[in-house]
């Protein structure tokens, strides 16, 4: 399987694996004035703000399910999620259509937030864990912070954010 | 590239030679060199030839408008094709050049064809390639790694390569009819087989495009086209309109023939639908075998019987559940029906009875897998889950709940069961599969009678008949086929039963009311009974009332799955699309019936007595 070897190693250079900086492009969002960055590669689309309709029995934080181009797509509000005071959904109001892989199969979920910002290049070695603080239920969803400048950039961890 | 000679020419030089000579003669004489090679094996050797090629572009090669995939394919359609690609001259990435070839490839090709055929295929690059080309007279020898690395080294050495598409041909084992005759002195036999021997990759492929088809009757494809004509018909009419002025008589006649073109788009979408439904006697038909040859083993005499053959079922739900239903059989067989023996000495008929009957039940399809058996040992299934935590040692449990307990997955493995009836092997995967099918199994029991499993599966898993009702401001659509009428409630017919269970009669039955805004959790709905509307559905035999604010229309609905975005939702059982672009959510009827605890899970009958009901009112 010499040919299979020398092809990952390919691969890897080309991706830029196994290099000491290892960065990754992070799209980053806001949400009570606070900046939360998510792997940019899970994200499939940005759009606005549709009425979605509801699913009987779910938790307050799923707004309902919208039709992506004949997909069902689920509607998440981070802010629900997080337990932040929700805001009335205005003109500005972003859904970020993302892709999740869990265990055993991708999802495509949307997620209500109050605005997109920008992108980062960020390397995840700059990253510092989160305090662990046993009283905050939203650090679970956290995998790390960044310093980008003066901001502080919260990295989301969307499988744990999006499992339901 | 002498050193990637590894085979000796076979026993018969000769006729190769000469073969050679004719397949030039040929060549130059324009006869087409395929068709002239297996004449001259049909003579002179029945056998192929297998030629070794070793082909290495230079990197320049895709500048000068050849494509090697053309080739590649050519050759493959010389014979039998074994492709190897080198690909380890690919550089880094950011000293990659997209328009620099950094392949290079061995073949091995099996073929009736001469070789000039071979150079043929490569002679427009005879000038931007180094190429080779061997006889092997049909034997492979193998390589070890080191060889093989030599080989690859030889060619990055120089340059280039290209891509990842070529890696599906990486060598997999060497096939064993190819015998080893001679060997090169200087080659080792090695434990890793460097070469495949198998059909080319480009077989297997085309097999994959063509490997689902249907066999439709032809009364079907008939009705289909019949549906066709009329269609043409409509449409002809409707276009003739369409020229001329618009008065009162032609817009009469305008909406007639929508309403044509509704009704015939309706039967046609109805015939194409039916073209998809197969009798299940398709998965019928194995179980004879099946049975007899399973009975035999377990020295067990068993009578199968078939009904409901002709029932009919879509394709692709009839495929799916082939397999939970042999298991289900084969369960039967081994745990259910006893030797003969035993049933002698239970005072049964030696030979045990094993009946599958299909038939359809409201818009469902139902499967009955029945036999004479023992029946489930419910004390040891409880014991048994007692021991695994599944239960309580205090739970009073109904016997079907118990039965429900060999579908968990606790059940499932194989020393925990050995010594109960040993129904639970699989079983929660059976029914995984079956729900995955939106579909349901349960299973009736009685000691020493025997026990049934019932398969509830859906006719079709695309379209169905969808009646809209609202709700609060929501728009919920229910399987038409399970309505059984809908109508005004007349309050006086109501009666409470219990603390909140409202019961209403309607003719000689009690229709227990469900509200579904309360079920949903939904706010803004219609509260008074009077002034909402009752639809009477049924499901698994039982009739209940799903109080809605208002009925809308009837239509056709395409149903998306909710699950594969978001998970399964009780009473719901999936999505749809309407015409406006919104999406809505589908009822599950047996789903809500449980989701609103009129009956608990598992158990067979409703909660509600029929004979309290009555004593009630």
């Amino acid at each position: 399987m010499l040919n299979e070897t020398a092809l990952q190693t390919a691969l890897n250079q080309r991706l830029g694996h196994g290099e000491a900086h290892d960065e990754k492009q992070y799209l980053t969002f806001l949400m009570a004035g606070e900046e939360y960055g998510v792997d940019i590669l899970s994200v499939q689309e940005i759009r606005g703000w549709s009425s979605a309709t509801a699913i009987p029995n779910s938790p307050s934080f799923v707004k309902g399910a919208i039709n992506l181009r004949g997909t069902i797509v689920p509607i998440i509000d981070l802010r629900l999620r997080f337990g932040i005071e929700p805001i009335a959904y205005g003109p500005l109001t972003v859904v970020i259509v993302v892709k999740v892989d869990f265990k055993e199969q991708s999802k495509t979920m949307g997620i209500v937030v109050d605005g997109v910002s920008d992108v980062y290049s960020i390397s995840e070695d700059t990253a510092k864990d989160v305090p662990d603080f046993q009283e905050s239920s939203s650090s679970q969803y956290v995998d790390g912070l960044v310093n980008v400048g003066e901001k502080m950039v919260v990295l989301l961890n969307l499988q744990k954010t999006l499992q339901i | 590239m002498p050193c990637f000679l590894r085979c000796k020419i076979s026993q018969k030089p000769d006729p190769t030679e000469s073969q050679k000579l004719k397949a030039q003669f040929e060549v130059i004489l324009g006869i087409e060199s395929e068709a002239g090679g297996e004449e001259i094996h049909s003579e002179a050797e029945p056998d192929k030839l297998t030629f070794q090629i070793d082909f290495k572009p230079h990197a320049h090669l895709f500048k000068t408008g050849n494509e090697p995939l053309y080739m590649i394919g050519e050759l493959a359609e010389l014979g039998d094709l074994e492709t190897q690609a080198f690909h380890d001259g690919i550089p880094p990435f950011d000293e990659f050049n997209a328009e620099d070839c950094y392949l290079a490839w061995r073949f091995f090709l099996t073929t009736t064809a001469p070789e000039t055929a071979i150079h043929e295929v490569f002679e427009w690059v005879e000038d931007d390639a180094d190429i080779s080309v061997q006889l092997c007279g049909g034997l492979f020898e193998e390589f070890d790694d080191d060889l093989d690395k030599e080989i690859a080294a030889t060619i990055s050495a120089k340059d280039t390569p290209k891509s990842i598409e070529t890696t599906e041909n990486e060598p997999t084992e060497k096939d064993t009819s190819q015998v080893k005759e001679q060997k090169a002195p200087s080659v080792t036999a090695s434990a890793q087989p460097a070469l495949s021997a198998k059909p080319s990759t480009s077989a297997p492929k085309a097999q994959d495009n063509t490997s689902t088809s249907i066999r439709v009757g032809i009364d079907k494809v008939d009705s289909l086209i019949n549906m066709v004509g009329e269609l043409v018909i409509t449409q002809a009419m409707l276009s003739q309109l369409g020229e001329q002025d618009m008065t009162d008589s032609t817009i009469s006649a305008l909406q007639e023939g929508l309403a044509q073109l509704a009704h015939n788009t309706r039967d046609l979408q109805e015939s194409v639908m039916r073209i998809r439904m197969l009798p299940i006697s398709f998965v019928f038909s194995r179980f004879p075998r099946l049975v007899r040859d399973i009975s035999q083993k377990l020295n067990k005499q068993v009578e199968l019987k078939l009904l409901g053959e002709q029932t009919e079922l879509d394709k692709t739900v009839m495929e799916k559940i082939s397999d939970p239903m042999v298991h289900l059989v084969r369960n039967s067989l081994d745990h259910g029906i006893e030797t003969p023996e035993q049933r002698i000495a239970a005072g049964k008929d030696p030979v045990g009875t094993l009946t599958l009957n299909a038939f359809h039940q409201g818009g469902n399809i139902v499967i009955e897998i029945m036999d004479d058996g023992q029946g489930l040992n419910t004390d040891k299934i409880k014991q048994k889950a007692i021991a695994n935590g599944l239960i309580n040692e205090d739970d009073e449990l109904s016997s079907e709940e118990v039965n429900e307990l060999i579908f968990r997955p606790g059940f499932s493995t194989a020393d925990t069961v050995s010594d109960i009836s040993g129904r639970g092997v699989g079983m929660d995967v059976v029914r995984r599969n079956i729900q995955a099918l939106n579909g349901s199994v349960e299973v009736s029991s009685a000691r020493g009678v025997g026990s049934t499993f019932t398969i509830r599966l859906p006719l079709t898993l695309a379209i169905l008949d969808g009646q809209l009702v609202q709700v609060a401001e929501h728009t919920y659509i229910i399987p038409l086929i399970s309505i059984v009428e809908s109508l005004q409630i007349d309050v006086k017919k109501v009666s409470r039963v219990g603390k909140n269970l409202d019961v209403l009669r309607l003719r000689d039955e009690y229709i227990p009311i469900l509200r579904l805004f309360d079920i949903f959790n939904h706010d803004g709905a219609i509260e008074e009974l009077d002034k909402s509307l009752l639809v009477v559905v049924e499901s698994d035999n039982q009739k209940v009332g799903l109080l809605v604010d208002d009925l809308l229309a009837q239509q056709q609905v395409v149903i998306k799955s909710l699950e594969a975005n978001y998970k399964r939702v009780d009473g719901i059982s999936g999505a749809t699309i309407l015409g406006d672009g919104r999406v809505s959510l589908i009822i599950d009827i047996s789903g809500l019936v449980k989701l609103s605890g009129l009956r608990k899970p598992g158990s067979q009958e409703l909660v509600l007595d029929p004979n309290l009901a009555e004593a009630i009112s």
